[in-house]
């Protein structure tokens, strides 16, 4: 069974907060989850499967589907794979679907780390293991005393990548350019000013070699999206946005025998949702590609399939991932770099960009023109160690 | 070049009942490492089931303490003295994490010849790090 042209998404959301110290998360996402059913022309009653992650408060789907008063739910999953969840539970909610366990699948996103200070550098040198939901982990032992953060483990592993292939820190700071071209045009991006490759090589330097500018932001906020049967999507009054390939895999360490920090787990997830969708990535017109990091965008874009592994620092300079612009136009809503990322977990926009542009409803300054085929694509987790990708293509239909 | 100090809170290992002999044997300055009877390779971190072949028939080695730097990152985003977090290849085989210690940051570079050193830890077993040899 495929999930091909079996399930649209049909409703967006992404709330317009960036700082939320006033709001709980759990209202957050119960926002979000209002403003996607009311973008698609549907209401609660209609939801009868929900989707999150471990973003969400309290105990996996229930505590949440209980305070949000879903009384019709028949499938739930709350599969965390850090901040490639949201795109992962699109391609679940698709197969759900396909299966019949159910017809409108909600999938909720929201969370304060600015608020609350729980931005990635606020675990400091205590590494993931001062997290107690981490300190059981079979690795935490091996690993926590080494104070390893987000920065410092991707940065390892963009380290690797100038060793082995000569990519440079300009060509990393092209993808930072990109998404700040972009970013200028959306009223809600943190980060709306338009940098150079030489303000990026200025910030001050986090993990060698990454500058402060390499990294995303940390926002609160969060985002929604609903996905429908085929039967539930012709009754709305909205653009369709088809579901036509997912794909998703995991990535670790290997015990230490593979362990190789130069590609992602988007090398296996890729081709199979390409294969699902019978398209090539030269058939792409925009991509959403996760952007924790400068580096996370290269590798991932090289692992797609977008160019050969390698070539992701040539491929990404001289403007190429502007809209209008270059050959790949890229997170056109500023991405996680410079508009929002919520929860620390920069999935759930990606998939919302890909809808805007698919409808035809980006901001005007990046809408590409006759965007029919659209990917998003997310690493959660961390690149460093273990982590887990997911590849979701969508077609205007 | 100043030498990272390594004055940063080393987070104290949690010791499980599986893991227990490799932090004793910490204690003693040793590094184990894991090897497989079955399948002939070795992995680290040690654990009960092999994790190439699944065979339980899998013992714990020392290793020779001899390594090569993989790659690193000098975390400077911090309250205290820079840190270096890196990946090193023991001489045995296996791709492990670690701290880059006692070491001129000049020195750090991929492919370093890095040596086995005991650190304490805060209130937990002494952990391993690396120094450029």
């Amino acid at each position: 069974m495929s999930i091909r042209n079996k399930a649209y998404i049909m409703g967006a959301f992404e709330h317009p907060t960036r700082h939320a110290p006033d709001k709980s998360t759990a209202q957050l996402h119960a926002e979000c989850a209002k403003g996607a059913l009311a973008d698609a022309g549907l209401s609660k009653n209609d939801i009868d499967g929900y989707f999150c992650a471990g973003d969400a408060p309290g105990f996996g789907a229930m505590s949440m589907a209980d305070y949000m008063g879903l009384r019709n739910l028949r499938h739930l999953d709350s599969t965390d794979t850090g901040g490639s969840s949201y795109i992962l539970h699109v391609g679940h909610a698709a197969e759900a679907i396909a299966a019949g366990k159910c017809t409108v699948a909600l999938v909720t996103l929201a969370g304060r780390p600015r608020s609350e200070n729980t931005g990635p550098g606020a675990r400091g040198g205590g590494g993931r293991g001062g997290n107690p939901r981490f300190a059981a982990a079979p690795e935490a032992a091996f690993e926590a005393p080494y104070g390893g953060s987000t920065h410092n483990q991707y940065a390892m592993c963009a380290q690797r990548h100038m060793h082995e292939y000569g990519t440079t820190s300009e060509q990393l700071a092209w993808i930072k350019v990109a998404a700040s071209q972009h970013a200028q045009h959306n009223p809600h991006a943190l980060l709306k000013d338009v940098v150079t490759v030489e303000d990026v090589l200025a910030s001050p330097m986090i993990a060698d070699p990454l500058h402060r500018l390499d990294c995303c932001v940390i926002t609160d906020g969060g985002g929604a999206v609903i996905v429908t049967s085929a039967e539930v999507a012709k009754g709305l009054n909205r653009p369709k946005v088809k579901i036509i390939g997912a794909g998703e895999a995991p990535k670790g360490t290997y015990g230490g025998r593979d362990l190789n920090l130069t590609y992602s787990a988007a090398a296996w997830s890729g081709p199979k949702a390409f294969e699902e969708a019978g398209i090539a990535p030269s058939d792409i017109k925009y991509a959403s590609i996760y952007d924790s990091f400068t580096i996370t965008v290269l590798m991932q874009i090289e692992d797609l399939g977008f160019c050969k592994k390698g070539d992701g620092g040539r491929f990404v300079s001289d403007g190429n991932l502007i809209s209008g612009h270059g050959k790949l136009p890229f997170n056109t809503d500023g991405g996680g770099l410079c508009n929002n990322h919520p929860a620390n977990r920069g999935g759930m926009t990606k998939v919302i960009e890909a809808v805007r542009q698919l409808r035809g409803e980006a901001h005007p300054k990046v809408q590409v023109k006759n965007c029919d085929l659209a990917l998003a694509h997310g690493t959660g987790g961390s690149l460093g160690t273990r982590h887990g990708a997911a590849t979701l293509i969508m077609e205007r239909e | 070049m100043s030498e990272p100090k390594q004055t940063r809170r080393v987070f104290p290992p949690p010791v499980t009942p599986e893991t227990q002999r490799f932090w004793d044997a910490a204690s003693k300055e040793k590094l184990l490492y894991g090897w497989c009877n079955a399948c002939k390779e070795p992995h680290y971190f040690p654990r009960s089931l092999c994790p190439f072949c699944f065979s339980d028939n899998v013992e714990w080695k020392e290793a020779s303490g001899r390594a090569t730097l993989y790659t690193y990152s000098i975390m400077r985003r911090t309250q205290g003295e820079p840190y270096v977090i890196a990946y090193v290849t023991l001489a045995e085989g296996p791709t492990i994490l670690t701290n880059i210690v006692d070491s001129d940051l000049d020195r750090i570079v991929i492919d370093a010849k890095v040596e086995l050193v005991f650190k304490e830890s805060e209130g937990g077993p002494p952990v391993p790090f690396f120094r450029v040899a």
